[in-house]
């Protein structure tokens, strides 16, 4: 087991630059969870640390070697694929024990390290069968098998929930949390699901567009992002954004949102925000459970609102309510109770304690 | 399977309904359809294929001017001839060496045009695929010249370095290797096409695991392709072990057979000996040895491709 560190890692392809000056430090034994949108560099950092593609510029250190011209099968890591990657003509059993194999292990520890494992799993059963034989799942299974068979220094993982059914996947991310607490080797995952990051990850590692956009703890990114891109990235239904503005009404700050609507501040708030220009363009940022119906009390920094709403999706233990502001869809989770219906108007409340005040032209989070 | 009617609503409805619609839910049928749409290749293959194999079973059971029947006396003739047994060795020697060195020669050329950067590779593919385009009688006449014992530009070019004139075609083993020579340049273009469709078709990522595995190059090639190819190689194989025991065009153009019948193999000889020797039925008691040794060699390679399956 080792610690990963990224310096100034850079990608390029011809003309474009798919990674661009990544810093990164993964400690031993953490779990981080690399996360973006399609093209955002994730799977090519990945791939640099394993060594499936050179890096262009930079370090790459594993347990403190820099290893960036080291080939991948002496960097002592393995790999999760997306598509699994079991070779199809060879028995589970087989499969897992390939690189060790390789590696002229004595027979009896090949078979003690593949029983292990397979028991960690639960694959014992299906040790003599061959990859087609098996569903979705349990080759996921025998992919991650072949990995902790290895005993690496380092886990990669490279989308490998993306080809399973919803279903599935929730069980399997259990699995891999449980794996992770059982063996403690340093992992880095690549997924584009937020909540595959958020539910795995020790720290998550949001990239967009080749940058590193934050680095944190997964609560630390929901409630606390730092751009406009994480804010909207994290959290689903996705944070809503109003464009607004600051303006001072008889002592208090408040913040507008239309001609007829505006909201004063709480004070911790309005202490925050009171050296931001009145003239900047503003966003507010609101997640949807903090846009909750009115209820007859209101704590501190509550405000009401009536709005008409356009559509209500009943979840079960909540219903979403979708409005509109300024040209801006709004989305909010009242209780079922409430009375929301399609086209009615329902008296609604926004939870300004835990606004994020967004620059507009930026995107960074004031 | 074959019996899913296409429209399987249509398994509701009434017994008298079916019965007057008998041909028309017979055409309904994907097995019908099916046989129907496959019959002209079937004609063509029974009046082509199977009444001339049939035929030439009655022929090697006549005498020389096709007027007794004599049961097997053909085949007693040819196990007392030792020209027989020369061939039979030839054939095995020219198909077996030949297919090994195709598949050799094939698997290695299609590695390196799979590794050439896809834009180059519609040339490499096509220049390297001209042997077998080209009619092997036009580029066997050409070979013959090559291989002409005074004037031909292989001995010429040896002779710079102190070497030859060679016989080719003169010598028995010479001419064996010659024979050997082209039909692997013809050849070896074909499994290189096949071998090249099946490294396109191994996953990278089953290379990229093997890599991280800990696989070294040879490893990899080893572990990964040839598992992965076995039944591409096992089909082109078999089939070109067939189509090269049954080759005719090259030995006939380049030795005829010669010397001294060192070079013929069964395709050649039973020409040699049904119509230029007038012994029609001889001839085609020769042509027949092929078919049990090459039942035998599908039926081992079938068996072994059925056998795993679709791995995959």
């Amino acid at each position: 087991m080792a610690e990963v560190s990224l310096r100034k890692v850079v990608k390029r392809y011809d003309e474009v630059e798919a990674v661009r000056g990544i810093d990164l430090d993964i400690a031993d034994h953490e779990f981080v969870v690399l996360v973006g949108p399609s093209g955002c560099g994730k799977s090519t950092t990945l791939r640099m640390i394993a060594g499936l593609e050179d890096i262009s510029d930079g370090d790459i250190t594993i347990g403190g070697d820099i290893v960036n011209d080291v080939p991948p099968k002496d960097r002592d890591i393995a790999m999760v694929f997306q598509n699994y990657a079991l070779y199809p003509h060879m028995t589970v059993a087989e499969n897992m024990s390939f690189g060790l194999r390789l590696k002229h292990y004595p027979k009896a520890e090949i078979k003690s390290r593949v029983t292990e494992a397979a028991r960690m799993l639960d694959i014992t059963d299906l040790i003599d069968r061959k990859p087609k034989q098996l569903s979705g799942g349990q080759r996921q299974r025998v992919a991650m098998g072949r990995a902790i068979v290895r005993n690496p220094k380092v886990f990669l993982f490279d989308e490998p929930l993306s080809n399973l059914d919803a279903k599935l996947r929730v069980q399997m991310r259990i699995e891999i949390k449980k794996v992770h607490q059982k063996v403690r080797t340093t992992t880095v995952y690549v997924t584009h699901d937020q909540v595959e990051a958020m539910t795995l990850a020790d720290r998550v590692v949001v990239m967009n567009h080749g940058r590193i956009e934050q680095i944190g703890a997964p609560n630390e990114l929901y409630h606390k992002p730092a751009t406009r891109f994480v804010a909207s990235f994290i959290g689903s239904p996705a944070m809503n954004f109003v464009p607004c503005r600051l303006e001072d009404v008889g002592g208090r700050l408040h913040v507008r949102l239309t001609d007829r609507l505006a909201f004063p501040l709480p004070p911790a708030r309005a202490a925050r925000y009171q050296a931001v220009p009145r003239t900047d363009k503003l966003l507010l940022g609101i997640r949807p459970e903090h846009i909750a119906e009115a209820r007859p009390h209101l704590h501190p920094g509550v405000e009401p609102f009536d709005a008409v709403l356009d559509v209500t999706e009943p979840m079960g233990m909540e219903t979403l309510v979708y409005f509109t502001l300024e040209g801006a869809q709004i989305c909010g989770r009242v209780n079922p109770n409430a009375g929301a219906q399609d086209g009615a108007p329902l008296r609604l409340a926004v939870d300004l304690n835990n606004m994020h005040l967004l620059n507009e032209v930026t995107g960074v989070v004031l | 399977m074959a019996d899913v009617a296409l429209h399987p609503n249509r398994v509701q409805a009434t017994k008298a309904t079916r019965r007057r619609n008998g041909l028309h839910n017979a055409l309904r049928r994907k097995s019908t359809v099916a046989f129907l749409m496959t019959l002209p290749l079937i004609l063509l293959v029974a009046a082509f294929v199977i009444y001339p194999a049939f035929y030439s079973l009655h022929l090697a059971t006549l005498n020389k001017s096709m007027t007794k029947f004599i049961g097997l006396g053909n085949f007693e003739f040819l196990f007392k001839r030792d020209t027989f047994w020369l061939v039979v060795k030839q054939s095995c020697i020219f198909a077996i060496s030949a297919v090994i060195f195709k598949a050799l020669i094939g698997f290695i050329v299609a590695h390196f045009v799979h590794n050439v950067p896809a834009n180059k590779q519609r040339r490499w593919r096509g220049m390297l695929l001209v042997p077998w385009v080209i009619p092997p009688a036009m580029s066997t006449l050409a070979w013959l010249w090559l291989f002409d014992p005074s004037y031909s530009a292989f001995n010429y070019t040896l002779s710079f370095f102190g070497i030859g004139p060679i016989p080719w075609t003169g010598d028995a083993n010479w001419a064996r290797f010659s024979v050997i020579l082209v039909n692997v340049w013809y050849g070896a273009p074909f499994f290189m096409i096949m071998y090249l469709a099946a490294l396109k078709s191994v996953p990278e990522q089953l290379y990229e695991a093997a890599a991280i595995d800990g696989a070294n190059w040879w490893q990899r090639i080893w572990y990964v392709t040839l598992p992965m190819m076995r039944n591409i190689i096992a089909i082109t194989t078999l089939f070109s072990l067939i189509v090269t025991f049954a080759n005719f065009d090259i030995v006939r153009i380049l030795t005829a057979g010669g010397p001294l019948d060192h070079t013929h193999i069964f395709a050649t000889w039973a020409f040699r000996i049904g119509i230029e020797g007038s012994d029609i039925p001889l001839g085609a008691s020769v042509s027949l040895f092929m078919v049990p040794i090459l039942a035998v060699a599908a039926i081992f390679i079938l068996r072994d491709i059925s056998k795993r399956g679709n791995e995959a």
